[in-house]
């Protein structure tokens, strides 16, 4: 299961890459895989608050729907509009071409409080 | 760690599956591959060439003995007396009540009459057959010993003709032919449950991987593809074929169903024929419709179905129209609603998609044979 060691993780497994005072946030491989082909993502529009936690939107599966939850708090900066025409890139390329949103960050110390790409792996090790 | 897989039964394919890399999932109390290498793939490889689903965890039971064929007849709405050797019927086995027991294939080879039930129904159903059975007609459990795969899609035939020769082209769509004794006693059918044309061929578990491994042989150059539950479940729903368990279950009639075709009341007594009648004469409050969505979020089962703020119906079974383009469902909606062209909503996670209702299939693009007369050869 490929968890880059330059992102930063959820147990509910979406990833976190932090640029500056913005995160990128997307769902990991492992996620893509347990949903299979991804037909819809629901994203927030731009300048709307994400709560840590919290949902910010939902993923339809072909055969599931699933919460997305905001790893961190802050305002809506951009959505990967590409994902609106092409949904399987979540599953294609989790890390980089299926980016979700990218959060302007009220609080850049949040990030240190997300897990490390091994101590995501190990909370896999239970399905893996 | 819980091992939660060890009271799961396994087909005798599960190797071939892991082999492949399957997912596999608990269903009707089998470790079953649900997806290979993904469902829209699998779902588009059998829509235009051929796919292999692996269909051992359904149930075979068989009647056997001078009463067999009446008392099939008995069980079942449709016609399985008078059928001639070697013709499959798809009939649903109602309770007194009209409730739907399962839903199944009966087969008539000679004298016995053969019932492919679901898996999660076969025990229920093999002690509903038991308890009403008369003297004259033997119950075997045939479920353990027999393996099933469906090839299935618009190649389907010329991989089938490599194997069992040329009289696969002149089997009719419900129609089958068997050969062998003992062990190596085959029944291949021209069936299925994808709108594509198919086949489905039932032979003994011992000479399962077998003939796993000549279909693949044989599937090599029309690039066959093992298929897994996922697509099996998008490409039925696509069909608007009904799911025992989702779609119909004990609650629900063939009627309301939209299995009226299948219930007939010109025959002699049968399980739910009173009901039935009634709810034939009195008519019924829902029907099973198909929908189209113009939006893009997935309809599921138990969203709500609604008409101008009103709540008329609910949605049985829902998923991506993978060949369509377009979320569909099936849902019971009041008979008000159930027209073709009518227009609703459905209700998802708290928002409304517009959705008309439409005939079923709502594909009607698949290489299924529908009965037609025999073509010169």
């Amino acid at each position: 299961m490929k968890a880059p060691k330059d992102l930063k993780y959820t147990p509910s497994h979406e990833w976190v890459r932090v640029r500056g005072q913005e995160a990128e946030v997307g769902i990991t491989d492992f996620a893509q895989g347990e949903l299979g082909d991804v037909v819809f993502v629901e994203l927030p529009a731009v300048g709307t608050s994400v709560a840590r936690n919290k949902s910010f939107g939902t993923i339809d599966a072909v055969k599931t729907v699933s919460d997305l939850f905001a790893p961190l708090s802050g305002e809506v900066a951009a959505i990967n509009t590409e994902l609106k025409a092409n949904p399987a890139l979540i599953n294609q390329s989790p890390y980089e071409k299926g980016w979700m949103i990218r959060i302007k960050m009220a609080s850049p110390a949040e990030a240190d409080s997300l897990l490390s790409a091994e101590a995501y792996e190990k909370t896999l090790g239970a399905h893996a | 760690m819980l091992d939660t897989t060890s009271t799961l039964k396994r087909t005798p394919f599960y190797a071939r599956h892991v082999a492949l890399g399957a997912k596999m999932v608990p269903f009707a109390g089998f470790e079953m591959p649900i997806q290979y290498e993904g469902i829209v793939a699998e779902h588009r490889a059998v829509r235009g060439g051929v796919g292999v689903f692996d269909v051992s965890h359904m149930g075979e039971i068989r009647l056997r003995g001078p009463g067999a064929r009446a008392y099939a007849n008995r069980l079942v709405t449709n016609q399985v007396d008078s059928i001639p050797d070697g013709k499959a019927v798809y009939t649903p086995m109602c309770l007194e009540t009209g409730g739907i027991v399962d839903d199944l294939l009966v087969y008539a080879t000679g004298s016995d009459r053969l019932f492919v039930v679901n898996a999660a129904n076969f025990d229920k159903d093999l002690a509903w057959i038991r308890a009403h059975c008369p003297g004259d007609v033997t119950v075997v459990d045939e479920n353990e010993n027999t393996a099933q795969l469906a090839v299935q899609g618009p190649r389907a035939e010329d991989v089938m003709a490599r194997i069992y020769g040329d009289r696969v082209k002149s089997l009719e769509f419900y129609t089958f032919f068997e050969e062998g004794e003992g062990e190596d006693r085959t029944l291949v059918s021209r069936t299925g449950y994808t709108g594509e044309d198919g086949f489905e061929i039932y032979v003994q578990a011992s000479r399962a991987l077998e003939i796993w491994d000549q279909v693949f042989q044989a599937g090599a150059p029309a690039l066959i593809r093992p298929i897994g539950l996922g697509a099996r479940d998008t490409l039925r729903l696509e069909m608007g074929y009904c799911l025992y368990g989702n779609d119909i279950d004990e609650t629900t009639h063939p009627l309301e169903a939209g299995l009226g075709w299948t219930v007939r009341f010109d025959k002699s007594a049968f399980l739910g024929k009173e009901a039935l009648l009634a709810a034939e004469r009195d008519g019924y409050e829902r029907k099973l419709v198909g929908l189209v969505l113009d939006g893009e979020r997935i309809p599921r089962h138990g969203s709500e179905v609604g008409y101008q703020g009103r709540t008329v119906g609910t949605v049985t079974s829902g998923s991506m129209g993978i060949s369509l383009g377009k979320p569909i469902a099936m849902a019971y909606t009041h008979p008000d609603h159930a027209l073709a062209g009518s227009k609703l909503e459905v209700r998802t996670r708290g928002q409304e998609t517009p959705a008309s209702v439409v005939a079923r299939p709502m594909y009607r693009g698949g290489s299924v044979r529908t009965p037609k007369p025999r073509r010169a050869t």
